[in-house]
């Protein structure tokens, strides 16, 4: 029987576009002592520490080298995890792994990005296969412009929705403290004359290049219910890569393809006795690099059927005070130090169990909920977290 | 960045030629800024010192590894001090800051309870040791740079 592992510390920088006043290592350990003082924990206690980040997206190989220090790794076991776009989620992957296993009884998992520091498109751009894609590299905002294209065509869904998403993100980034972009939006109009990134993508359709880090203290159940009162356990992950590129990597032109979503949702869902996660689940946060894909993942998870992703918007079913409140925090639209958005989304559904996510705190009761993240190289993750086991 | 595709000669097999081009910059953050501003002003290298380890940083570090202690108390070291180990390279990469030979060394200056790595110059290699005694030389003009330190010459 694997042993059982809780989110017992929960630290984020507050997140923005530049932190000139800090170097990355300066930043990181503003997370680091936030997650150490939530927990009431001396890094000490720490036993191993788990790092995220994407190398070279700040023009830097090996960032970790530079920061031993700073993450309160020195002479402890760790490493750096780098899965692309899902790094965070993989971090805390990693450090699930070691504490399920009996290795270690209290580890850290660490994700940051100072996307001030390098050009994350010239560094995404170098991960294409030279012989098929050299050139044709876009960066995230050409996939996700494919992406939206294709769901524009195909699913019933008007430019509209993709507003809505970005109205509910926005509302919702204004109620935390900690999200970057809070703008304020106050109609769709305002959304539509967002200008054009790449066709159909608006400005204000994706995310930001935020920095930022995120800090999680995984524990042993054992050692999780003599340091805190308010565990939040990881009751199951999922993990589940795919062939990038050629298969059409955040839409389906062909309706052939598997997707990694299905895959990893149908098996948490199968393990977890989870027959309408909608009602199983009481909220989710997800990595939605922009609304459209939002719209796309409230299918690929089966929140809702084929082409019904824009339905659950217009009914106001993800809002906040809806029946399945999706990304209270604002989510990656309004928030995106890359490396640790997908820490974020871990922390901030833990944060919604413990009750303990201020001015956005779901008003119903939260006692499961899924953080899921995407990348790059087709990898999925999912997260899900309960309040007890 | 134009990609060269080469055909290999009595092979049927082609090789891609790229070059990965990332443009960068780094936040010395409020601590490396600091140490670079006494260095320019003042000629003088910083270290941050511990309090439960005693122990000083050279450069000046935010934050103490032993510990995980954060330091805000400022000490000046002194711009002597002694070899631990050097290295001599002849080869050119442009990433190299200036002409060749580079030796490079490790340096404990005195005050400092760490390493200090940088360059050793105005000395033939062959009279290189390791415990050679050294002394920072700074430049005429200096910008806020590790470089506004030009090397580190034996001491007379």
């Amino acid at each position: 029987m694997p042993n059982r592992v809780a989110i017992i510390g929960i630290g984020q920088t507050y997140h923005t576009g530049r932190r000139d006043d800090v170097s990355q290592p300066e930043m990181v350990a503003e997370a680091v002592r936030a997650a150490l003082t939530d927990a009431q924990l001396s890094i000490k206690d720490i036993e191993a520490v788990f790092f995220g980040n994407m190398e070279t997206f700040e023009g830097i190989y090996l960032p970790d080298h530079g920061m031993t220090a700073e993450v309160g790794a020195f002479g402890k076991p760790g490493f750096k995890v780098n899965t692309g776009g899902t790094t965070g989620a993989s971090v805390v992957a990693e450090g699930f792994y070691m504490v399920t296993a009996g290795l270690y009884d209290l580890v850290m998992v660490i994700g940051f990005e100072k996307q001030d520091c390098g050009d994350t498109t010239a560094a995404i751009t170098a991960a294409a296969v030279p012989t098929w894609a050299k050139g044709a590299a876009t960066g995230a905002i050409g996939e996700f412009a494919k992406q939206a294209l294709s769901y524009l065509e195909t699913s019933g869904a008007k430019e509209e929705h993709a507003a809505m998403v970005r109205l509910k993100a926005d509302r919702n980034a204004c109620r935390n403290p900690y999200a970057h972009l809070r703008l304020g939006l106050k109609s769709i109009d305002e959304v539509l004359q967002s200008p054009y990134l790449v066709w159909p993508l608006r400005l204000l359709d994706f995310c930001p290049q935020s920095c930022g880090a995120c800090a999680l203290i995984l524990a042993s159940e054992q050692r999780a219910k003599k340091i805190t009162k308010k565990p939040v356990w990881i009751a199951d992950l999922e993990v589940v890569h795919q062939e990038p590129f050629r298969a059409g990597i955040f839409g389906d032109p062909t309706g052939k393809e598997t997707y990694t979503q299905h895959v990893a949702c149908e098996r948490l869902y199968k393990r977890n006795g989870i027959t309408n996660p909608r009602k199983d689940i009481d909220m989710a946060e997800i990595y939605e690099p922009s609304n459209w894909e939002e719209l796309n993942l409230y299918e690929h998870l089966h929140f809702c059927d084929k082409n019904e992703g824009w339905k659950l918007i217009e009914k106001g079913v993800t809002e906040i005070e809806g029946e399945f409140p999706v990304n209270p925090s604002g989510g990656v639209t309004a928030t995106n130090p890359i490396g640790a958005t997908p820490v974020i989304r871990v922390a901030e559904a833990a944060l919604q169990i413990r009750g303990d996510a201020g001015e956005h705190q779901i008003t119903k009761d939260i006692n499961t909920a899924m953080a899921t993240a995407l990348g790059g190289p087709n990898w999925t993750v999912l997260f899900l977290l309960k309040r007890s086991m | 960045m134009q990609t060269v595709t080469e055909k290999l000669e009595g092979m049927d097999v082609w090789i891609y030629h790229g070059q990965i081009n990332i443009p960068n910059t780094y936040s010395a953050g409020a601590v490396g800024s600091r140490f670079l501003i006494e260095l320019r002003d003042k000629k003088r290298i910083m270290g941050t010192r511990c309090p439960a380890c005693n122990r000083v940083y050279i450069p000046a570090r935010s934050i103490c590894k032993d510990c995980f202690g954060q330091l805000d108390e400022w000490v000046e070291v002194s711009s002597k001090g002694t070899v631990l180990t050097y290295a001599i390279d002849y080869e050119v990469k442009p990433i190299q800051p200036v002409e060749h030979p580079i030796i490079y060394g490790i340096i404990q200056l005195d005050g400092a309870d760490t390493g200090f790595v940088h360059m050793l110059g105005e000395v033939d290699p062959e009279q290189l040791r390791v415990g050679m005694r050294v002394q920072a030389v700074f430049k005429k003009e200096r910008e806020g740079n590790i470089l506004d330190i030009k090397y580190f010459k034996p001491l007379a």
